[in-house]
């Protein structure tokens, strides 16, 4: 049931032209970002080997290549998420969902899996990238997952909060501006603890959702922070699915 | 027909905020029946269907579909209804048998049925020709049918129908109805409308809804006794007196209306025209037009729709039961 309701979400997408524009601009954007981290390599190349403990291909390649897809999806990701429920609401097509023999939780699942199909697959796309390296080098696969991982479970965060904004309006815009909203204010959270006392300093930077994202760019993992992510994904999942049962109830 | 009721509503409230749109409604459809929900624009018609169909939880009541509470198991009571909401809930950008066959899905039908049941579903409602066409594309009326044919597609015991015929040419009206009375041989069926002749073309119970209260509950055959008048309408070359016309058997009120013609009003059951019309050869009067008057649907709907006072008291509005 969820995976019908996921593959209908997905073939919608991809029959409107805003996924494939969205798919295009984000290749061409990190193939140049790319680009010019294969630039700098064959720059520094000859240097490396003169300093201790240098960082490898991985490290000045893939690493900032998925922190600047991360960067793009902060910008992408609410234009991708703000037609899951909002359109449905202002095309009156939820009742079709409502009177089937589904669950709230079904439909927001199927929804969800929708979207994380699409992200996977762009986040797939993207991770070729890196792989051609292998053609003249080796690569740190420990780093390389410990990144991809850190990239999906960014992805789902950002879907997951694009879901709930979506579901509360019946305006694909709002939603597309809130979800965004949201997401930026949780990357920059951080940036006003700097300058305060340490404690303010560690819970902010706590709820920053790009610092978690950074210890396993580097390689770390820590399953602190995947908890912190599981824990914001469930928790605007089951903040959509009470929306939804919403709607049905008295207001 | 079958005795078994398909869906029993009962004491349904529902309030917006402190607006009460639905207030103490109840009653049932057995199996077989087609009931036409009726009633002006804001009546709580759509609201009631909202709630039988699950699309809004009722503030207070119990809603059986099948003999399954919607509230208590809304998976299994949900299987057994098909609902065809005002504006039809279509995905514009999926062909028709993309969309019938999500909609297959949605309904958990089993894999190995769903094929038949598109065909079976496209077929009843006319849409074998454009099964490849993009539902964007196709005219209101294609639209309203496959609407129509999403609703019907997991022979469900219930069809829920709001307003099925509204924005169709008369060709599709009428196409529309024989398929909803053709429906009404295995499922029951409500419909709202608020087309009176419709509810007498392919009804056989009608309920009239007004204010969030439900004033009438009849059968179509108590209606059509209830709109055979009790009246002639008479004209005369030469008029006769009042005194004369009086004295015919069975004639009980005279009124002379502004165009000459006279409204006689008669015993019910007895009419008089045959003594009307001796005498007006034996009188010389030139009898002229002799019109049995019919009370239509419409009188009725207005007259129960604009007691507006007496539904204030809490029990005026009560169900009148005829037949």
């Amino acid at each position: 049931m969820i995976f019908s309701i996921a593959g209908r979400e997905l073939r919608s997408l991809f029959l409107s032209p805003l996924a494939w524009a969205i798919l295009a601009v984000v290749q061409l954007i990190l193939a140049w970002s790319f680009l010019v981290q294969v630039d700098f390599f064959m720059q520094i190349q000859a240097r490396l080997p003169t300093i201790n403990d240098a960082p490898g291909l991985t490290q000045l390649i893939a690493a900032p290549l998925f922190g600047n897809l991360a960067f793009v999806l902060l910008l992408v990701s609410p234009l991708i998420t703000m037609r899951l429920v909002s359109e449905e609401r202002r095309n009156q097509t939820l009742s079709l969902l409502f009177s089937a023999p589904v669950t709230m939780t079904e439909i927001i699942l199927g929804k969800y899996a929708g979207i994380m199909l699409f992200l996977l697959l762009m986040l797939a796309i993207i991770t070729l990238m890196p792989l051609s390296l292998l053609l003249g080098g080796t690569l740190d696969f420990g780093m390389l997952a410990s990144g991809l991982l850190g990239m999906v479970l960014l992805m789902a965060s950002f879907a997951a909060v694009g879901l709930f904004i979506s579901a509360l309006t019946a305006q694909p815009t709002i939603a597309a501006v809130g979800s965004f909203g949201i997401n930026l204010m949780l990357w920059i959270v951080d940036w006003a603890g700097k300058s305060r006392s340490e404690g303010a300093d560690s819970v902010l930077s706590y709820i920053s959702i790009l610092r978690h994202f950074e210890n396993m760019l580097k390689g770390v993992f820590n399953s602190a922070d995947v908890i912190y992510y599981l824990l914001f994904i469930g928790m605007f999942l089951i903040f959509s699915i009470r929306r939804l049962d919403a709607d049905r109830l008295q207001h | 027909m079958n005795d078994v009721s398909l869906i029993q509503v009962e004491n349904l409230y529902r309030y917006y905020g402190t607006n009460c749109a639905v207030q103490d409604v109840s009653f049932e459809v057995r199996r077989g029946e087609v009931v036409g929900f009726l009633g002006p624009n804001g009546a709580g018609k759509s609201t009631t269907m909202l709630m039988i169909s699950g699309n809004l939880a009722p503030s207070a009541g119990r809603i059986l579909i099948n003999g399954i509470d919607i509230l208590d198991d809304p998976k299994a009571a949900k299987a057994e209804l098909g609902f065809l909401p005002e504006q039809p809930p279509l995905y514009r950008e999926l062909t028709v048998d993309e969309y019938l066959a999500y909609c297959t899905k949605l309904n958990r039908i089993v894999r190995d049925q769903r094929r038949g049941a598109i065909d079976n579903a496209k077929q009843r409602c006319g849409l074998t020709e454009v099964g490849h066409r993009l539902i964007g594309n196709l005219s209101k009326g294609f639209q309203q049918r496959v609407g129509l044919a999403q609703a019907i597609i997991h022979s469900p015991a219930v069809i829920i129908l709001d307003e099925p015929t509204v924005g169709l040419d008369p060709i599709q009206i009428r196409e529309i109805r024989g398929l909803i009375r053709d429906l009404a041989s295995e499922h029951s069926v409500i419909l709202s409308t608020h087309i009176l002749p419709e509810v007498q073309a392919i009804c056989n119970r009608v309920q009239i809804i007004h204010k969030g209260r439900l004033v009438l509950e009849s059968t179509i055959e108590g209606i059509q006794q209830q709109l055979q008048g009790n009246s002639l309408l008479v004209a005369f070359k030469n008029l006769p007196s009042i005194a004369e016309l009086d004295a015919i058997p069975g004639v009980e009120e005279i009124e002379t209306l502004a165009d000459g013609r006279v409204r006689l009003r008669y015993t019910t059951g007895h009419p008089p025209s045959d003594a009307l019309v001796e005498m007006s050869v034996a009188n010389k009067w030139g009898l002229s037009e002799l019109t049995p008057e019919q009370i239509s649907l419409e009188q009725i709907f207005i007259n129960i729709t604009c007691r507006d006072e007496s539904l204030a008291e809490p029990d005026a509005g009560s169900t009148e039961v005829a037949a």
